[in-house]
């Protein structure tokens, strides 16, 4: 395999929120197998403002696939052709000689458009806010071996706290629901000792938070569990209808 | 500026805080609504700060430059936290994590600080498990633990190899509570420009909305800065994109003295160097030694696949100098010995700037079941990364630039020397003395927010409660957003030829190789000379596209690299000045004969503390002597 290729790449450029958008495209040439893909969008950028124009806006932040900052919609998939990929830790040997690249924002009514491929994911803060932590102040808790978790279930509420909270799952859902992202947290804090006291009034309180921040409802098509870089599971979506479900019974 | 004032309280080392905490001046809750704090940066001791201040009661703003403060780079600590637990009872204790923190530190820290930050780690853990922090587990239920570079005792907390992301969920999950009860109003997309100072005293600050690109005054009682390091000064560094120095320089031009700003930490576990396009580089656990050998060929030049090369034909170069610690050394002896090796033409890989990390022995004394389960996602990392399996070849490891020890010096209250002004967390020099040890950060950035700061800034505080907000009409806030906007309108004025990475990239290779792993005496006067002349082309030929009040990414670049370019003469002016060895801080003209680094503690125990003198006037070289009352100062030896 060479080392370098050649691109075409289209990519999505809009203003801001207000203007209309649409694709330019552009060639790049000469680039190496071993960057990674945001290495790639670095270089197109340098050749950019050589050449006197604008460079694209991207979000992205650690580069380690952790921070959840970068996002990107490549080729019709939220980061990218990998499984389990985020867009930083995906690299251009994936990519073939001559490919044209097609490159947009996540796309959804929850997640306006601020620039090019930067979007406003706030609507994610929001549903933090109204319930995902144990309340707990910062004070003298009781020792940390006190509360005894076993072993499956920290691996398990592991699982869900993994979520990066990027917004793939909203990106690649038909419906532009946030529901894995919820489920993730709700999941995490519902399997564990220390969640249960507000186990109801937390998934009622996020859901409630999803729900007006305009994001779509689950149909079960799994497509967010496949494009999740980090591999969460619908099986917490499984969990936060039970909850959902529950809290509603507890509640009547 | 004032002498400086380690304010360490009096009394024996381990009654220090006790004593502080049950005598320090109160804030009454009633008086505390209305004292404003601004918090800038919502890292680890940025949001446990925040949080832990906004459920006393005052009223905080919050501060960061990603879209969300769970962006943070603290999220990217991987290995783990340190706490004087002693679950294992294998002899932990507060004292000897204390000792191993200054040992490790090489004797360049402050006893009392340290012995606080060991004090309190044990409720940090507490604290994270209460906020449902899911931290690995054994079969009973109980915590697991795990050992780190620089020590001998198995006092590391983890969460698989995200521990860092899921402390700064909690942190950021109490942080989000206090935003939902309006006790925090959090700004996002924002990047503090400067520090307004009235009376002499930091009352608030200029922050970019880093979308409209509008420039918002933010009036504060006390100004925290939790802004982390300023390992990009190097360009190539762990550390995320956006890592910056600006926030810290800000406040040095205000009168906060800098602290030992060269000692600066290279990890000896990142992905090698690739190629010129390199935007960042990729650290490896720490905790890999665990379970990792490092290795190279013991003949110069060997190109054998490493798989092929016998065991009586490797040198475990660690295992060897170092039979006490093996490959479990500090990250600066670590990161010194490979660079040696490879300095001796023993690297391997295309570059030859790279060491074997390899696991085949664990593998087959474990089994690649348990292997996977420790380090499975590092694994999946580093084969996203090189296509390469750690499985079947041996990683490729070098040294990176990871953490840097120095930034604003701060008193026992983790007050600058500027009134009203906090630096918590890697912005702060105060508890790694010239190294850190694994899974210190962590504990540290949590020590500040949650433990530390929620008592010590009521001592000034409760001295403010008079203190009306002060209009942001004030002619200190528009003056320092006047000069904001200046240099602002400066840099997209320049309209150059050279854009901000490029002279970026230059002003990192000249820190690598001049004020890097190694330093000399020459080569640091050459770099100085360096620096300046970038510096001086950066302001006559940079090229910055687009405008002021828009979403500009290379303008928020340009800013951040302009103060980086001057931070890269204050690091090679400290370098010069330190002419012995310690810790992450190697002066060649200072070695043993055996090539390990040589302190001289007659000469510079103490803390360097530069004062800014005015725009291109040398800085003031400040000294606070280190007293040892507790310990005694010894060669540090690991093997």
């Amino acid at each position: 395999m060479s080392d370098t290729i050649n691109l075409t790449l289209k990519i999505w450029r809009q203003k801001d929120a207000s203007s209309p958008g649409k694709f330019e495209t552009f060639k790049l040439d000469g680039v190496s197998t071993h960057m990674s893909f945001l290495e790639m969008m670095d270089v197109l950028n340098e050749k950019l403002i050589k050449e006197n124009k604008e460079p694209i806006a991207f979000d992205h932040d650690c580069r380690e696939g952790i921070c959840g900052m970068c996002s990107m919609y490549i080729n019709g998939r939220a980061h990218g052709p990998l499984k389990g990929t985020t867009t930083c830790q995906l690299h251009m040997r994936h990519f073939h000689d001559g490919q044209t690249i097609t490159i947009e924002p996540w796309r959804a009514k929850g997640f306006p458009v601020i620039k090019d491929l930067v979007v406003d994911r706030n609507a994610f803060e929001i549903i933090m806010q109204a319930g995902g932590f144990v309340s707990v102040n910062t004070g003298s808790p009781a020792d940390a071996n006190a509360i005894l978790i076993p072993n499956p279930i920290a691996e398990e509420a592991m699982d869900g706290a993994a979520c990066i909270g990027c917004g793939a799952c909203v990106a690649t859902c038909k419906n532009a629901s946030a529901m894995l992202f919820v489920s993730a947290k709700v999941s995490q804090l519902a399997l564990l000792p220390q969640g249960q006291v507000e186990r109801a009034e937390r998934v009622m309180n996020m859901v409630k938070a999803m729900d007006e921040a305009g994001f779509g409802n689950c149909t079960n098509t799994g497509a967010c569990e496949a494009e999740c870089p980090k591999e969460v599971s619908v099986s917490h979506i499984a969990r936060l209808n039970r909850e959902y479900l529950m809290a509603n019974l507890k509640n009547r | 500026m004032a002498i400086l004032d380690s304010k360490i309280p009096k009394g024996p080392l381990a009654e220090k805080w006790t004593k502080y905490r049950s005598t320090v001046k109160l804030v009454n809750p009633a008086n505390k609504r209305h004292l404003e704090i601004i918090v800038v940066g919502s890292g680890l001791a940025g949001a446990s700060a925040a949080a832990s201040l906004a459920e006393l009661g005052y009223k905080v703003k919050v501060f960061c430059f990603q879209d969300s403060p769970r962006r943070a780079h603290s999220i990217a600590a991987q290995g783990g936290i340190n706490a004087a637990k002693n679950y294992q009872n294998d002899g932990d204790s507060t004292y000897r994590l204390f000792y191993d923190t200054i040992k490790g530190g090489d004797f360049r820290a402050r006893e009392a600080n340290v012995y606080r930050l060991a004090e309190v780690s044990a409720s940090i853990i507490d604290q994270c498990v209460a906020q449902g922090v899911p931290f690995a587990r054994d079969y009973g239920g109980t915590l697991d633990n795990r050992s780190f570079g620089g020590v001998q005792v198995s006092r590391t907390f983890y969460a698989r190899g995200q521990t860092g992301q899921q402390l700064l969920l909690g942190a950021y999950s109490a942080l989000s509570r206090q935003i939902g009860k309006k006790q925090v109003k959090m700004y996002n997309r924002h990047e503090m420009l400067e520090v307004v100072m009235i009376d002499g005293k930091a009352r608030g600050i200029i922050a970019r909305d880093l979308v409209t690109g509008k420039l918002e005054r933010h009036f504060g009682h006390a100004v925290v800065l939790a802004t982390g390091g300023y390992g990009n000064v190097f360009f190539l560094s762990t550390n995320a994109m956006g890592c910056n120095v600006t926030a810290n320089w800000k406040a040095y031009k205000k009168g906060a003295a800098f602290g030992n700003p060269c000692f600066t930490q290279i990890h000896p576990t990142c992905i090698p160097v690739s190629g010129d396009y390199q935007s960042k580089l990729t650290l490896m656990s720490e905790s890999l030694r665990n379970d990792g050998r490092i290795w190279v060929p013991a003949k110069v030049g060997d190109k054998r696949k490493p798989v092929d090369i016998p065991d009586n034909e490797r040198d475990y170069y660690l295992e060897r100098r170092y039979p006490a610690f093996g490959n479990l050394v500090p990250r600066d002896v670590a990161s010194r010995a490979a660079k040696q090796v490879c300095d001796e033409g023993k690297g391997v890989g295309p570059s030859g700037l790279a060491v074997y990390l390899d696991f085949r022995d664990s593998i087959k004394r474990l089994g690649k079941d348990v292997i996977t389960a420790r380090y499975g996602n590092l694994f999946e990392m580093y084969e996203k990364i090189t296509g390469e399996d750690p499985y079947q070849t041996p990683m490729r490891i070098y040294p990176a630039v990871h953490y840097t020890m120095g930034g604003l010096w701060v008193d026992y209250n983790l007050m600058t020397t500027v009134q009203g002004l906090y630096a918590l967390g890697e912005c702060n020099f105060s508890d790694h003395g010239a190294n850190r040890l694994g899974a210190s950060a962590l504990m540290q950035g949590l020590a500040d927010g949650y433990y530390v700061i929620p008592y010590t800034i009521g001592d000034y505080l409760s001295g403010e409660i008079l203190t009306k907000p002060i209009p942001t009409d004030h002619q200190a806030f528009a003056e320092a957003e006047n000069n904001v906007k200046e240099r602002i309108d400066k840099l997209l004025s320049i309209k150059g030829n050279q854009s901000v990475d490029d002279l970026h990239k230059r002003l990192g290779k000249v820190m690598w190789d001049y004020c890097g792993m190694a330093r000399n005496e020459e080569g640091l006067l050459k770099a100085k000379k360096m620096v300046k002349e970038i510096r001086e082309e950066f302001w006559k030929d940079v090229k910055v596209p687009g405008g002021a009040f828009e979403f500009n990414t290379e303008l928020e670049k340009a800013c951040r690299v302009a103060d980086f370019l001057e931070l890269g003469e204050l690091m090679i002016d400290d370098a010069l000045n330190r002419k012995e060895s310690c810790g992450g801080h190697f002066r060649e003209e200072s070695a043993t004969d055996k090539g390990e680094a040589k302190r001289d503690d007659a000469n510079f125990a103490y803390v360097s503390a530069w004062e800014f003198q005015g725009d291109n006037q040398p800085a003031k070289l400040n000294k606070e002597p280190l007293i040892f009352e507790e310990i005694h100062l010894a060669e540090r030896n690991y093997e």
